[in-house]
């Protein structure tokens, strides 16, 4: 079957503001609002539309972390992925992990295509989509704005420094999503109902064989140094001189 | 004592700015000899450069003609085929670096640290996380190789006065043919750089179309400044993807930032907190911009901009 494997995490919402604990310890977790990563929920969308014009034959929506994260992998198949399935893994994992876990399921799973965010908005690391592809020996396409399949390969179009690049690359592949690439579509209540009954798989983590490394440990976690208060001026005049006062023109 | 290799980031004729920002963190990092390595088809000019680069040992240069284009999955097995004696493989934070070092870690079965704003040891670095709202001071197990990403705003390009030897070097290693290039559509290349800029201009949604948006370019003209957006100028077409700065796009530290019609989302906000002097001009004075900046004028861009392009120039 011609399927895409769609990799995911769960995330503190995009809205909420972070607020660093007090001690230090992390980031305050408790009561806050959590949600499918936003890039990811672009590769889901880029995903289910490849199903829909006839690209592929079935989505999987895969995800590793604790119980919870099945509240998002619920909010997957209500957005139309044909299955799921979730590692099961208490506490944070390093990427280099994620991508050995994920390679697992792409050997149980054959998709000719993987897609993911291009990094999660908690770790900010920009690092599985990449290190899967390296397992895998696949090519991967970063950052992407535009995907366009051939049977055979896909022609990805990256938002990178300079412009937009294309690249052309053989399938299977690994191609990691940029805000641009589509609008995710929103959930209607119907859906919700019908992703209850569509099958979400749980595996123990112990049970596929990976070893989880932790070999980087976080020892702080503090807000970031703020700017001092500035000025307000009232108008253009007053504005030149200030700038000019600073030395900067 | 740290073995550091830089990947370097050129285009074939000249280094990438970032990779000198890259040779300071670099030399930030306790007792360190730094090697950078240029992969090119000829990197001749780019690895004379690098050479020149204050504080570097030796520049290893690598010729294959598949290496005319930055292609990570025929980058990296390069990069790992030469990182065995080193302590640290550095790239910039970068889309170029972002894109390689990753799967470079991955071939070295070494942890990626991304971003790193600061070096407090060889083994343990800041770096930023949650759209920059928490930094992390991370601690690497001892003897564990160290593949990172450098954030290139929080550091000073390095010094020109270097004299690093060139050595050529090989990577005996099989190339996948898997990944090719298709073409690049660059934006216009005759305004100055927007990641190295020292003075930088950004309009925002409040310009209201691509046409407006001229006044950005025409201010920017004015006082030799590069251009940037907000995301929501270029989500509304009024600027190319390439221009947005802000978390997901470029993370810059020019001297003066003037931020016009941005009203100063925390994504934004992430990408210019390391600038000298914030200026942001907007009509709502509530907007977020203003807890950030300098020096703030609140009122209409409209008539404002053009009033200081006048003033400007007298």
């Amino acid at each position: 079957m011609k399927r895409i494997l769609v990799c995911t995490k769960r995330v503190i919402d995009f809205n909420v503001r972070v607020r660093v604990k007090p001690d230090g310890s992390g980031v305050i977790t408790d009561g806050v609002k959590m949600s499918l990563n936003p890039f990811d929920e672009i590769a889901l969308e880029e995903a289910l539309r490849i199903r829909e014009r006839g690209g592929a034959e079935e989505v999987v929506a895969v995800t590793i972390g604790p119980a919870d994260c099945q509240q998002q992998l619920r909010t997957a198949l209500a957005m139309g992925a044909d299955r799921a399935i979730h590692v099961v893994h208490d506490g944070g994992i390093e990427p280099l992990t994620a991508a050995r876990v994920f390679m697992k399921l792409i050997g149980k799973e054959q998709p000719f295509l993987v897609l993911l965010g291009k990094q999660a908005i908690d770790d900010d690391n920009n690092q599985t989509g990449q290190m899967l592809a390296a397992l895998w020996e696949r090519p991967q396409a970063t950052f992407a704005s535009k995907v366009e399949l051939t049977e055979t390969t896909a022609r990805v179009t990256r938002e990178v420094d300079a412009g937009l690049e294309t690249l052309e690359v053989d399938l299977p592949a690994v191609v990691t999503t940029d805000l641009r690439l589509n609008e995710p579509r929103y959930v209607k209540l119907p859906d919700i109902m019908k992703a209850k009954k569509k099958p979400l798989e749980s595996l123990p983590f112990a049970e596929l064989g990976v070893t989880a490394a932790a070999r980087v440990k976080v020892v702080r976690t503090e807000p970031p140094a703020q700017r001092q208060k500035g000025i307000m001026v009232k108008d253009t005049q007053e504005l030149v001189a200030a700038l000019r006062k600073r030395g900067v023109i | 004592m740290s073995r550091i290799l830089i990947v370097a980031e050129h285009d074939g004729a000249k280094l990438n700015a970032s990779t000198a920002k890259c040779v300071s963190c670099a030399r930030s990092v306790p007792d360190a000899e730094i090697t950078i390595l240029v992969l090119a088809s000829d990197g001749a000019a780019v690895a004379a450069e690098a050479s020149r680069l204050a504080g570097v040992k030796t520049v290893l240069r690598i010729d294959r003609p598949e290496n005319g284009h930055a292609l990570a999955a025929i980058l990296a097995p390069q990069v790992a085929a030469l990182a065995a004696p080193f302590t640290h493989v550095f790239g910039p934070s970068t889309t170029f670096g972002k894109d390689l070092m990753p799967r470079v870690a991955a071939l070295l079965d070494a942890p990626q640290l991304s971003d790193i704003m600061a070096a407090e040891s060889a083994t343990r670095f800041r770096r930023p996380t949650y759209a920059g709202n928490a930094i992390v001071t991370v601690e690497v197990d001892a003897g564990v190789k160290i593949v990172a990403t450098v954030r290139t705003a929080s550091f000073e390009a390095a010094g020109a006065d270097g004299t690093a030897a060139v050595e050529t070097a090989s990577a005996d290693v099989a190339l996948p043919t898997h990944t090719r290039f298709a073409g690049v559509s660059a934006a216009s290349t005759d305004r100055p750089d927007l990641q190295s800029a020292a003075r930088v201009i950004s309009g925002g949604r409040a310009l209201g179309s691509a046409d407006n948006f001229k006044l950005i370019y025409g201010l920017a003209a004015k006082l030799g400044a590069a251009v940037g957006a907000s995301r929501a100028a270029v989500d509304a077409g009024f600027a190319p993807s390439d221009m947005q700065v802000g978390q997901t796009g470029k993370i810059i530290a020019p001297e003066l930032y003037i931020a016009i019609g941005i009203s100063g989302a925390i994504q934004h906000l992430t990408g210019i907190k390391d600038a000298r002097t914030i200026v942001a001009i907007n009509k709502d004075g509530e907007a977020p911009i203003f807890e950030v900046a300098d020096i703030g004028l609140v009122g209409d861009l409209f008539s404002i901009v053009p009033e200081l392009e006048k003033l400007l120039t007298a």
